[in-house]
């Protein structure tokens, strides 16, 4: 049978906001345990929430930036259960009435098509902290360090069909949130965690397969894997006679399979209600007027921008406008060569399998914009050629020189373009082969063509590399034919 | 010395006629000595009294004078106190002496006021009786077989019995008024909103309210006027000036719209308790006043909506008493769902744990809608009663409670008649207006407490209304015999 | 609606409530009188009518995003039940 998955993500973001959504204290990340929880944060009896105005203009810059619904007045509601990270013995999040409501977000596919991805709502809420699992005598340690964190969490239609659509759709989100400033977007430390349900139904049914949600995956390699191996537990499960159920499932990196969490709970009943100690939010038309006008331009413009102005593929585009920090990368690349299809390939090629190499990010490189620029400038007016110019790269990669033309002098790789060097090189080149030569000419055109690679190969051998290939290629013609 | 209001005590300490410290030592003597009667006080914070008194004698030598400079008080337990057991009447606040000041004990430590202990309270101030507290019942001064009422009944049986000139109180569903009215104290709970909820253990968010217990309206003023003000720490806080309460006080009663909702005074009512609220009426009329016949059709549906919103908040509220940041926590608890349940039954009384269950129930799937959303509707019945009723009168009048203070013990069996007793109180938590109650006389040796609702914002008009009737009254005056 | 014995053991488990044994039927009972009192609003028509939340309807202020709060452990720690390394202990949390 052929099996059609279907997923919903539930993105959770922290809001890089300097103090917590509802108290004084700090978020930085990785503090000595519970020294960054304050009387709120504990849940100490008699303290109440003051709500953070950041976290809501947070929350109103990515409503805009996903042409969402943003609710005039939202509602802070209450999520009860106990847990030991959870002090107060509830969540405060929203629930009936959420800050941002209906929107969505276009992926781009690597087959170069776009694809939109509905997104059901986002709302603000609380983080909560974190159990220790080492062992002190049997028993977990609590640190509250994280409880009250602002989380924007966003909720997608189940619109996603597959791992590879999921992972383009955390991208994007990823790369929004970084572009407008309000999350780092730091997966490893959990700035952005993932839920995933996913449920699978025979091709052409219209209603829903029952979905097994997966919690806190927290890389886009891991969001793959783990869909990957749910579709096909649940698919061999039903191919088997037997039933998917609902319920959580916890993703196993080291593993690679997903098992099954609290199954031994009841079904939970979160008896929300609106949370009494916080009145209703409400955001006026001019305050998100305000904030329109001054968003940032965003990864769908930007992808439009650049296919137009500088004429690259969507494919091309989408890759390049994916960050701001990669954006600005290309833009300042693009700007100083005059060229921004090489630019864009550079870019993409050489630049970006140097920085995989070394899991760097844009703003690590070690070459910088400019220097890549003024390098590819050199290409332009065949000062080095292509070949020439990977080894200009990797010099410059290594530090060996502030700017391609130092690299250029200092290692001797300026191309060589005069015509009579390169016909006198050619001389001796041919000499030293003549019996090629001599099969050349007695040859078709057919074995000729093959046989032109072999002379052009030692010209160039011949030369370092320096030899400008263009009038290699047509010089040596000319030879052979002569 | 024991007999002195705050009005007097202020002039007696500005006259040099007492120090602060002479006061606050004869205050801590008499507490000693009458308390084991009462059980009134939780902790008393003996020392700290001192201090603060020595600071205040010393603020007033360097030629500062304000009206509650070395003003001896005490704090209902559920206000937090740094560093001093804060129990909320509970075992499960056991060893936790809170790390903070409640904002209404910061506001009246600035004023000057002298700190002599926490005061006994129902279990979370939850019931009509303060039977329910983990440190025993309350006895009222006025007959020892008998309930002071609650929750603030410690608060209202130490200033009843002179142990202290006032004290603090809250009020979720009439937990001031009540206990003032069956111990013949005057005591107000302010606009929902007026008084900063930071630091006072939450019963019900949405209705809680801190307010003064005193002997006169006038020393009522002047707590308030120190207890309330915008709290940025609460967002619940209302950010408004606060009114000059002792400035009203003198204001005339002439043309004052008295309202008297027939709702108050039918069935139920002991009709002892109704003579005595409408003498006052006819006194009030003497002084001015007018009188209206309303009527507050909704105040039937206030008992059954309030026993649904109350402990809803209250079941959510108290989740965080948990055993494992602060408070009791069970014995060797064998893994983390003992740990909780075992801590919870253990640490929380039955009352508790009664009003946890069905706000539980009440807000769980399947019943939000019949229940929570339902109460909420009629909530907003009652506040549309009380808009239209003030469009023509400016003070409603009428019973406190329905009947006299209760023998201890005698409404044990059913919670539901306890229950019934806040029908005339909890109307006002509800809509979030503000409610005094003041003595109205005696039956059979027992107070009576006449009530004033007003308007939101108008504590100023209900605590003039008060004073000038104890102008022309003397109820507020008697003792009980043995105090 | 009278609850069950069943229903008590439910809500008691969501509100995290030990039970004694010998006191579910008092407990049942006595909820049900509380529950008989609160079904009284059952009458009232309130159709059309908006739930009221918060006595004033005011709204929601918003705090200026400024760190104020310092480290206080030791003080909100020399209250907790059980603390190690500066952790809460809780008897072992099994996800």
């Amino acid at each position: 049978m052929q099996w059609e998955t279907v997923i919903g993500l539930e993105i959770h973001a922290q809001l890089s906001t300097q103090s917590k959504i509802f108290s004084a204290s700090a978020t930085t990340f990785g503090a000595e345990p519970n020294t960054q929880a304050s009387l709120v944060d504990l849940g100490m009896p008699g303290t109440l929430p003051v709500l953070n105005a950041e976290a809501v203009r947070m929350a109103c810059q990515f409503g805009l930036a996903i042409d969402a619904e943003i609710a005039e007045r939202n509602i802070f509601a209450r999520k009860n259960y106990f847990y030991p990270d959870l002090p107060k013995g509830y969540q405060t999040s929203q629930m009936d009435h959420p800050i941002v409501g209906k929107g969505f977000l276009d992926i781009a596919l690597e087959d170069g098509t776009v694809k939109r991805i509905g997104i059901t709502r986002a709302h603000l809420e609380e983080d909560a902290g974190k159990s220790l699992h080492e062992d002190f005598q049997g028993m977990s340690g609590i640190d509250l360090n994280r409880a009250g964190t602002p989380l924007l969490e966003i909720v997608s239609e189940p619109d996603i069909r597959s791992a590879k659509e999921a992972v383009a759709y955390v991208k994007a989100i990823h790369a929004l949130v970084r572009y407008l400033g309000i999350c780092d977007g730091n997966m490893a430390e959990g700035s952005l965690r993932c839920d995933c349900n996913v449920s699978v139904r025979p091709k052409g049914q219209a209603e829903f397969g029952t979905r097994a949600e997966i919690k806190n995956v927290n890389s886009f390699r891991f969001i793959e894997k783990a869909i990957n191996h749910e579709v096909q537990r649940q698919i061999e499960l039903i191919e088997d006679g037997g039933k998917v159920v609902q319920e959580t499932r916890l993703y196993d990196p080291n593993k690679d399979q997903t098992r099954s969490m609290r199954s031994k709970e009841e079904a939970n009943d979160y008896r929300y209600f609106p949370c009494p100690d916080l009145l209703p939010v409400v955001i006026e038309r001019s305050f998100l007027d305000e904030l329109r006008a001054a968003l940032p331009e965003l990864p769908p413009q930007k992808r439009e921008r650049f296919e137009n102005q500088y004429a690259l593929s969507a494919y091309d585009a989408s890759v390049l406008s994916a960050s701001r920090e990669l954006a600005d990368y290309f833009e300042v690349v693009a700007k100083t060569c005059g060229d921004a299809k090489l630019a864009a390939n550079w870019v993409m090629g050489e630049l970006s399998s140097l920085l995989n190499k070394d899991n760097l990010e844009i703003d690590q490189s070690p070459v910088s914009a400019e220097q890549l620029g003024g390098m590819i400038l050199r290409i332009k007016d065949n000062t080095i050629s292509g070949k020439i110019a990977k080894m200009v790269f990797e010099a410059l990669a290594a530090g060996e020189g502030a700017t391609a033309d130092e690299v250029i002098e200092k290692k001797g790789l300026k191309q060589v373009t005069d015509s009579g060097a390169i016909e006198k090189m050619l001389d001796e080149v041919l000499a030293a082969n003549a019996e090629q030569v001599e099969q050349y000419r007695a040859s078709d055109e057919a074995k000729r063509g093959k046989m032109f690679g072999f002379f052009v190969g030692q010209a160039m051998k011949a030369s370092k590399g320096k030899a400008n290939p263009g009038q290699v290629n047509e010089l040596l013609k000319k030879k052979l034919e002569g | 010395m024991h007999q002195l209001t705050l009005a007097e005590i202020a002039q007696g300490l500005a006259a040099k006629q007492f120090s602060a410290e002479e006061l606050s030592r004869s205050l801590l003597a008499r507490i000693a000595q009458l308390d084991p009667q009462l059980n009134s006080f939780i902790t008393v914070t003996e020392d700290l009294a001192i201090e603060q008194a020595k600071a205040a004698d010393a603020r007033r030598a360097a030629g500062e004078n304000s009206p509650l400079l070395g003003a001896p008080i005490a704090h209902k337990d559920l206000f937090c106190t740094n560093g001093v057991l804060t129990s909320c009447g509970s075992k499960i606040l056991t060893g936790f002496k809170a790390p903070y000041d409640a904002t209404v004990v910061e506001k009246l430590g600035a004023a000057g006021t002298v700190t002599l202990g926490k005061l006994n309270m129902d279990e979370f101030a939850m019931g009509s009786a303060n039977e329910s507290s983990h440190y025993g019942p309350v006895k009222n001064p006025w007959d020892t077989s008998r309930v002071p009422g609650g929750s603030s009944g410690g608060s209202a049986a130490a200033v009843a019995a002179r142990l202290l000139p006032a004290a603090t109180g809250t009020d979720t569903g009439g937990s001031i008024r009540q206990p003032a009215a069956l111990t013949n104290l005057t005591g107000i709970k302010p606009t929902y909103g007026r008084v900063s909820r930071w630091g006072m253990i939450a019963y019900a968010s949405s209705l809680d309210q801190g307010g003064p217990l005193a002997r006169t309206a006038e020393d009522c003023a002047l707590l308030l006027g120190a207890m309330a003000g915008f709290d940025a720490k609460d967002s619940t806080s209302v950010d408004q000036p606060v009114d000059d309460y002792l400035a009203a006080l003198a204001q005339p009663l002439a043309g004052l719209r008295i309202g008297l909702p027939k709702e108050y005074f039918g069935a139920g009512l002991d009709a002892r308790i109704g003579e005595k609220v409408m003498a006052v009426v006819e006194e009030l009329k003497k002084l001015g006043a007018t009188v209206k016949d309303i009527s507050l059709p909704n105040m039937q549906h206030a008992i059954p909506a309030y026993y649904v919103i109350a402990p809803a908040e209250a079941s959510s509220n108290l989740s965080r008493f948990d055993g494992v940041r602060f408070g009791y926590r069970c014995e060797n608890p064998k893994d983390l769902q003992d740990l909780y349940k075992r801590s919870r039954e253990e640490g929380f009384g039955a009352e508790v744990k009664r009003r946890i269950m069905v706000g539980t129930y009440a807000l769980s799937a399947g019943y939000y809608d019949a229940y929570y959303i339902k109460a909420q509707q009629i909530r907003r019945l009652i506040k549309n009663d009380f808009v239209a009723a003030f469009k023509e009168v400016d003070v409603i009048l009428g019973p406190t409670t329905p009947n006299l203070a209760w023998k201890l013990g005698e409404k044990n069996a059913d919670p539901v008649s306890a229950y019934l007793e806040d029908i005339y109180t909890i109307t006002a938590n509800l809509a979030g207006i503000p409610g005094l109650s003041m003595p109205a006389g005696f039956v059979d040796g027992l107070p009576v407490g006449v009530q004033l609702l007003g308007n939101y914002f108008q504590e100023g008009r209900l605590l003039n209304v008060a004073h000038q009737y104890q102008q022309v009254s003397d109820w507020h005056k008697q003792v009980p015999s043995g105090f | 609606m009278a609850l069950e014995r069943s229903e008590v053991e439910k809500i008691a488990h969501l509100a995290r409530l030990g039970l004694n044994e010998g006191d579910i039927p008092q407990t049942t009972e006595t909820l049900n009188s509380i529950l008989g009192l609160i079904d009284q609003m059952q009458a009232v028509d309130t159709q059309g009518i908006e739930p009221l939340a918060h006595p004033l309807e005011a709204t929601q202020r918003l705090r200026a995003d400024v760190v104020t709060e310092s480290n206080q452990r030791d003080a909100y720690q020399a209250i907790a039940p059980a603390v190690e390394s500066g952790l809460y202990l809780v008897p072992k949390v099994i996800e």
